[in-house]
């Protein structure tokens, strides 16, 4: 048989792995024919509101439900007291705590869900709620962390015994009523001795405010119970559907076989959508106790106010160096903050997530982390924003804290940055606060990325803004926002790694037609990363079918394999690890079937792109496709029929992407507004399996970057009241107020992945908040500034500079 | 975000409207583009028992150009002003406040009678009708009245118009000499931090006239006849500069929100100041 097309054309057909191949998903995304838990409709559907609480603190002393059942429409209100009976008034955490789902006896939080209106539809329900009369008390509300440790006031008398004593937390002893953890990295006394020691130490106190991932869509869900049958069918928006239905099983009593939870098209997540909400149970009380399918959808407010936040770290650090510039040790506190339960989403072992990945990407021999939880009369939450487990405030502190040290030195920050880096030949490299970076190589991206925007002359042009601003020719200044990142992602492997006793592991299934096509599924789920796209891409270059033959389902625990779900960017560096494994399952079958199909040992054929050949005489080939068909048409000694496979992938380590980023800005002293001039961003997410999406990624994580540096945030005044419930207030970069975005890269395979792949989701939001926020607090360098908090909106950009005597 | 249960009123003509504003009184609302007015039914902010829908009344999307004195239906849309070519040539501040309102999608819906009948500091377009001069003219029970844009504005949300009065037409005296909107703001979208509307008239050299107004820095616009004086008669120096903004500093009251404190406000207030006098003058 002649071949046709060439080797290459071969490999193009297939569209995998390196193919900047469009995205499927995109069809009926950009026609608005996706299909988002709102569009579903079911017969008799009900829907169901909250009653939310006005104060961020208050006692419950009654709550009359008659006036909202009077409402046409309106069919049940429920209370803790309907919830009690089943057990079902509070709810556990991801992080050990527990939390009410409906007021029990107190609010903590503004926005906190009271009662549940359960209607025929959403107008009726919106009205029932206005005319629940909640009769509330005041409790002095507590809003600062700091004050909360302190104070006498007791957020969660659940959490103290009737003697007054403070029992254990999940996390081990507690040291005040609203204290929750002590978390601890490190070596504590080497450091503080090695700092005490040091020939310089730069010290910095630093607040990386509260935000919110605010995904485009609000969480929602619709939760179905089928009394005929008894399986509970529950829609909704989550990043983990299994481990949703594992929760549903655990806290409901419901086998796990009764419960299917779908997660349908999902408009975003960041975090947002891991958690477990009181909408969710709520919605599966209401199916069953009305037999009807009962909706719950948030609201912008909703969503901004009471599903999970990110970050609220107050930090304080010590770095210390010899006078040359080489870094010695590195000491980190935070006060966490963690609202009115701890709801942070972290593999359990982690209540501070992977804050301990905060020595960065420097060589530092000796370092000590010390978090300490804390609850206040905030919403609950502490997600990881587009970023693996707090990784994003570890590495706004050690980027901030290089740049302080930098100062201190009187060092240029990029040649501080340079010295202090974990050489190549380093690798695999175990940080002094435990974690072992898989590989990386800093100095030629570094090198890389200081060439492509001539870093030396945009020092030379910022020197010479500094004496125009001196001379009064301009009043704007120049800022060089620098950032090198290493993240640690793929959570994770299972012997340290789980969530609620859940391995973290991931999984894929393949099935491959007679005809040669495949479907495959997943543990993940996608909120817009592109799966369906680049997941076969993977495959396709496995086992030697085209992309565009192989269907990727996620999302429907009753079809998909088990997986912890995506978020923290461990789609690719887990479930992508399971989907080559599965493939080469395949493969491994496959070869044997092409053995006896060419009459040879299975040892005298091999694998070329899409077919296998016998060595030596390519000309005698059996194609994926003739393959496929064989396993369904022929009875092969020795060979099971059909050609399936799955695996689940516990992965040896995390992966470490990394990544060089500046960012050049103009800022108007007089009115605090920035400009962003340029942004350059070179990714090393290891091996790129498409690069039209990874740079898409890249662009949508610097926008959230660019959006938490400057301006969004979640704020609350004295009260509690959350001042920044709605997008007019809430900062939501558009088009418009985002920069033209340089993207680059550098491939250094993870080397114990199976394709080398390290995920890219989330670093360039990891390595952009700080890039931003430094080029803001660099532009002020020169005139004594060394350290503003953000977000660097334009009030607060200009009070540094009126701090800083630059308003005459 | 669901407003409460509300009876929707779509009449034909003024006198439709009319009779169902005397017919449910406070009760009533009218609804031009509908976007300040539904955001605030849903937020139960507004509660609007009876709302009347303007779209179908005739003869207010009208924008006439005459030689002194323009007319603008207080129905046409922001979007319908950055596009009238006329208009931009006789009053071109209005294309360039209007560039500054909200977004696209808003300016398809927004209208000069709703953004100048709505009593919201934040709005754009009452400081821009005050520096211009212009009038509004109102229909009631009582037949038409003409209430001037600086004697329109009370409080926040309390201005000269009746509740069951209409605004139908907003008239302005053709502007002279040189203008600048300057508006400094979050995001795109956004509202002012501080905003400022300037037209300057050059004679021989040196400033002849000058009015300005300033928008989200009181609970009402602020027409500031004192800058606009201290300007008149320099060459726009420093000292006159100065001056300008001193008087204009004098009568603002801004209040402290998410967008900064009163100082960061008033400061940045003289700077649009500042730099909407400069702007214009260049351009008188
Ligand atoms: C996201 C967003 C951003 C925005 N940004 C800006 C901005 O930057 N600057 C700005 O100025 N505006 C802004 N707006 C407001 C927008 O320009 C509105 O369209 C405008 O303020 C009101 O016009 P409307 O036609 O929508 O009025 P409506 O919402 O229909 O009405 C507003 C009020 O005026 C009354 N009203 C309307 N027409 C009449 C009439 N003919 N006679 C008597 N009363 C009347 C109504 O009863 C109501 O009380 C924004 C709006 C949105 C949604």
């Amino acid at each position: 048989m002649k071949d046709e097309v060439t080797r290459e054309e071969r490999v193009d057909n297939l569209k995998g792995m390196g193919c900047s191949r469009k995205r499927v998903e995109d069809a009926r995304f950009t026609q608005g024919k996706g299909n988002y838990v709102d569009d579903l409709k079911l017969d008799g559907m009900l829907f169901g509101d909250f009653v939310r609480s006005p104060y961020a603190h208050a006692r419950i002393k009654s709550i009359d439900t008659a006036a909202a059942l009077e409402v046409p429409g309106v069919l049940a209100v429920l209370t803790a007291a309907d919830l009690e009976p089943l057990g079902l008034h509070w709810m556990p955490t991801l992080a050990g705590d527990k939390q009410m789902v409906l007021a029990d006896g107190k609010v903590l939080f503004q926005g906190q869900e009271v009662a549940f209106v359960v209607a025929e539809d959403r107008f009726a329900a919106a009205d029932g709620i206005e005319l629940v009369e909640v009769d509330y008390e005041d409790l002095p509300v507590l809003v600062d962390p700091f004050e909360a440790l302190t104070s006498d006031v007791v957020l969660r008398e659940d959490l103290v015994a009737e003697d007054g004593t403070l029992p254990d937390g999940a996390h081990g002893p507690r040291k005040h009523a609203n204290h929750i953890f002590t978390w601890e990295a490190g070596d504590k006394a080497p450091t503080a001795e090695v700092i005490a020691n040091a020939e310089v130490v730069a010290e910095e106190s630093m607040y990386y405010h509260r935000t919110h991932p605010c995904p485009l869509e609000t969480c929602g869900c619709v939760a179905s119970m089928d009394k005929v049958n008894g399986k509970l069918t529950l829609w909704g928006t989550f990043q983990a559907p299994h481990a949703i239905r594992t929760i549903v099983s655990l806290i409901s009593g419901l086998e796990e076989h009764n419960i299917r939870v779908i997660s349908p098209d999902i408009g975003g997540g960041f975090g947002n959508k891991v958690g477990a909400y009181p909408g969710y149970v709520c919605s599966v009380v209401a199916s069953i106790v009305t037999g009807k399918p009962v909706k719950w959808i948030e609201d912008r407010m909703d969503n901004l106010m009471t599903t999970a936040f990110a970050r609220d770290y107050h930090m304080t650090g010590k770095i210390s160096a010899t006078k040359e510039g080489k870094i010695t040790g590195l000491q980190c506190h935070v006060t966490a903050d963690h609202g009115g339960f701890d709801a942070c989403a972290d593999p359990t072992k982690f209540p501070a997530g992977f804050m301990n990945i905060c020595t960065g990407s420097y060589d530092i021999p000796t370092a000590y982390l010390e978090v300490d939880g804390v609850y206040t009369n905030k919403a609950p939450g502490g997600v990881s924003y587009r970023c693996s487990f707090r990784v994003t405030e570890a590495v706004y502190f050690i980027e901030r804290m290089i740049e302080v040290l930098a100062i201190k030195l009187d060092m240029d920050a990029a040649e501080l940055r340079r010295i202090n880096f974990i050489r190549k030949e380093q690798f695999p490299y175990t940080a002094a606060l435990g974690w072992e970076y898989d590989s990386g190589d800093y100095h030629t991206a570094w090198d890389k990325a200081l060439k492509a925007v001539d870093y030396d002359g945009l020092r030379a042009e910022q020197a010479q803004r500094v004496a125009d601003f001196k001379a009064g020719k301009t009043r704007k200044l120049m800022g060089i926002g620098l950032s090198f990142f290493t993240e640690i992602v793929g959570a994770g492997p299972v012997k340290n790694c789980d969530i609620l006793g859940l391995g973290m592991f991931d999984s894929c299934e393949i099935r491959i037609h007679p005809t040669g096509s495949a479907i495959a599924r997943l543990g993940t789920i996608s909120q817009g990363q592109g799966h369906a796209t680049t997941f076969a891409q993977i495959l396709a270059s496995e086992i030697g079918l085209p992309a565009d033959s192989i269907t990727i389902e996620e999302g429907d625990t009753d079809t998909a394999p088990y997986g912890l779900g995506t978020y923290g960017s461990r789609s690719t560096p887990v479930a992508g690890a399971a989907t080559a494994m599965a493939g080469r399952k395949i493969r491994a079958k496959a070869q044997m079937i092409a053995a006896y199909l060419l009459e040879v040992h299975d040892d005298d054929v091999e694998f070329d792109v899409d077919r296998f050949v016998v060595k030596g005489a390519p000309e005698r080939f059996k194609t994926m496709k003739d393959i496929a068909f064989a396993a369904y048409n022929q009875a092969i000694p020795g060979i099971e029929p059909g050609l399936e496979a799955v695996s689940y992938y516990d992965p040896p380590n995390m992966t470490y992407p990394f990544g060089a980023y500046v960012c050049v800005m103009d800022i108007d002293v007089d009115t605090g507004v920035p400009e962003i001039r340029r942004f350059y961003a070179l990714d090393d997410c290891g091996t790129r399996i498409n690069p039209m999406i990874i740079e898409g990624q890249v662009h949508g994580g610097l926008t959230e970057a660019l959006a938490v540096a400057l301006g969004q945030e979640i704020a609350y005044d004295d009260m509690g009241n959350c001042k920044t419930g709605t997008l007019m207030d809430f900062f939501l970069p558009t088009a418009w107020e985002v920069p033209n975005y340089e993207t680059d890269f550098t491939v250094t395979p993870s080397p114990h992945h199976p394709i080398g792949a390290k995920g890219v989701g989330e670093s360039p939001h990891v390595g952009g908040v700080p890039c931003f926020s430094n080029a803001v607090q660099d532009a002020f360098r020169p005139f004594g500034n060394t350290h503003t908090n953000m977000p660097h909106d334009h009030w607060r950009i200009w009070k540094t500079a009126n701090a800083l005597g630059l308003h005459g | 975000m669901i407003p409460a249960a509300f009876e929707y009123y779509r009449p034909k003509d003024m006198a439709g409207v009319l009779s169902l504003l005397e017919e449910h009184g406070d009760d009533a609302r009218v609804m031009a583009g509908g976007h300040s007015l539904i955001p605030m039914m849903k937020l139960r902010m507004a509660e609007v028992p009876h709302l009347i829908d303007l779209q179908d009344v005739g003869g207010m999307t009208g924008i006439e150009v005459g030689t002194d004195t323009i007319r603008i239906g207080a129905m046409v849309t922001q979007a319908a002003i950055i596009d009238h070519a006329a208009l931009a040539v006789a009053a071109p501040i209005l294309r360039e406040a209007s560039l500054q309102i909200a977004d696209p999608q808003v300016r398809y819906m927004g209208t000069v009678g709703g953004n100048v009948a709505n009593g919201d500091p934040g709005n754009d377009m009452p400081g821009l009708m005050q520096c211009l001069d212009a009038t509004f003219v109102v229909v009631g029970p009582e037949g038409e009245r003409s209430i001037p844009a600086r004697d329109f504005y009370e409080a926040a949300y309390m201005t000269a118009r009746e509740d069951d009065e209409v605004l139908t037409a907003v008239t302005l005296p053709t502007p002279k000499g040189g203008h600048a909107y300057e508006k400094q703001k979050r995001k795109i979208g956004d509202y002012a931090t501080a905003a400022a509307a300037v037209q300057i008239v050059k004679e021989a050299g040196a400033c002849a006239s000058a009015s300005i107004a300033m928008t989200n820095l009181s609970d009402t616009p602020v027409f500031s006849e004192a800058a606009g004086a201290a300007l008149v008669g320099s060459t726009l120096d420093e000292a006159a500069l100065n001056a300008a903004v001193a008087a204009m500093l004098n009568d603002i009251d801004p209040s402290e929100d998410n967008r900064g404190p009163v100082a960061f406000k008033k400061h940045v207030a003289g700077v649009i100041l500042r730099r909407a006098v400069t702007r214009a003058w260049s351009r008188a």
